[in-house]
């Protein structure tokens, strides 16, 4: 049986590493709170983005554009978003399944990395890193988002690169946050849309359609990207404060089961030390 | 007439909603010149270039508008802003600024300037400072 010291000690260390992982429970609940909100105050303008570009290619079914049609190069370009920093459970992990255990083949793999966790990773097991934008998950500007969405337009047009994939976590709500990973380009009309009565009416273009998507499916990526960043920032924070909050209680089940033993250890020394005395009076008279 | 001529204006930017109401008419430019949308405008889709957004209601509301586009509807007219501002909220001292540097380098030409771009930031402070003189 380990010496009253020995369990003393261990206590103490579980006791210190609660206080820390209580600690960054907290931060984490604070942080979600404000990247939730952020997150939140996106999806209207994401919406009404993928309502008018789905409804553009519904209604102009049959128009030739290059962000329409799969290209040659059978590279794909994947934009991977994770975090600086890791104790948030599954969080980075699940982004890297994603990837590694889909359809991919490493060798088409070209990743344009948002999160030093993920691009660590990739770059370990050999992907092709094409892009580090590890910097600026940890504030998302719409700004990011854009020079985001240019480099890998640019990719697309010089035609080294045939699709593009976004993988990010999708923000359900504070407990569940879904690893999603969804093709950018060439865009594809979505087949579950709900065809509303809006939608029905015969819309004009200015300029012509085919100008019109030039222009605004750059636009469309970009917000695409920025949600994808805010809701996987919004998720990392959610998940690591499930996983301190879980390792705060494990850390407490610890301390409660060394106490035991502890308890248990000092009353054997105290009936062991009484034993000896009364043996050693028996001894004497 | 007394039929209520007001259609619904709803101008969203990534971080916001900019603003929700009723307008009677609102103006802008867009790649093929400047339009002013009345109700029962015919559905149309629209691309932003830098301009003065103006939004008629009971009174007049000035903004200057930088990109995205615009779905208008019968009844309804969304922006969609990647970049817009109240006149308010602008710096004249600094649109002047940007203006000039924009001015500058157009002028100048060196080879590595992008013009697009240079372009692009004159008519941005341009219609900064128009919104504000509005």
């Amino acid at each position: 049986m380990a010496s009253m010291r020995d369990i003393k000690r261990r206590r103490g260390s579980v006791q210190s590493t609660q206080q820390i992982t209580k600690a960054m429970k907290l931060v984490s609940t604070v942080k979600l709170q404000k990247a939730k909100q952020r997150a939140e105050e996106t999806t209207n303008y994401f919406d009404a983005m993928y309502r008018t570009v789905q409804g553009m290619l519904a209604k102009s079914g049959n128009i030739n554009h290059p962000y329409l049609n799969p290209s040659n190069s059978s590279k794909k370009l994947v934009i991977m978003i994770t975090s600086n920093k890791g104790l948030a459970g599954g969080y980075n992990s699940n982004v890297i399944k994603l990837i590694t255990q889909g359809d991919f083949k490493r060798e088409d793999v070209m990743i344009s990395a948002v999160g030093k966790k993920g691009k660590e990773y990739m770059a370990r097991t050999e992907y092709q890193i094409v892009a580090d934008h590890s910097d600026l998950i940890d504030y998302p500007l719409y700004e990011n988002a854009r020079q985001i969405a240019k480099e890998a337009l640019d990719l697309f047009a010089k035609g080294e690169v045939g699709e593009i994939y976004l993988a990010y976590t999708h923000f359900k709500n504070t407990v569940s946050h879904i690893p999603t990973l969804i093709k950018l380009l060439p865009v594809e009309a979505d087949q579950n849309v709900q065809q509303t009565e809006e939608d029905k009416i015969p819309m004009n273009f200015e300029p012509k359609e085919e100008e019109a998507l030039q222009l605004i499916i750059p636009t469309y990526i970009t917000s695409l990207i920025y949600g994808g960043m805010l809701e996987s920032v919004a998720s990392e924070n959610g998940a690591r404060m499930q996983a301190m909050d879980s390792a705060t209680s494990n850390a407490e089940e610890i301390i409660d089961k060394l106490t035991l033993q502890y308890n248990r250890a000092r009353q054997g020394a105290i009936t062991q030390e009484l034993t000896e005395i009364i043996a050693g009076a028996q001894a004497i008279s | 007439m007394a039929e209520d001529r007001n259609f619904d204006l709803e101008i969203i930017t990534p971080d916001r909603v900019f603003y929700k109401g009723q307008a009677s008419m609102v103006e802008f430019n867009t790649t093929e010149g400047e339009i002013g949308v009345y109700k029962d405008h015919i559905p149309t889709t629209v691309i932003i270039k830098p301009g003065v957004l103006t939004i008629t209601s009971e009174e007049k509301k000035v903004a200057a508008l930088h990109s995205g586009f615009a779905t208008i509807l019968q009844d309804k007219v969304t922006i969609l802003a990647e970049i817009i501002e109240w006149a308010a909220e602008i710096d004249e001292e600094r649109a002047k600024a940007s203006k000039e540097r924009a001015e500058n380098r157009i002028r100048q030409g060196h080879e590595e300037t992008d013009m697009a771009r240079a372009e692009t930031s004159l008519l941005r402070a341009m219609a900064r400072i128009k919104s504000i003189r509005y």
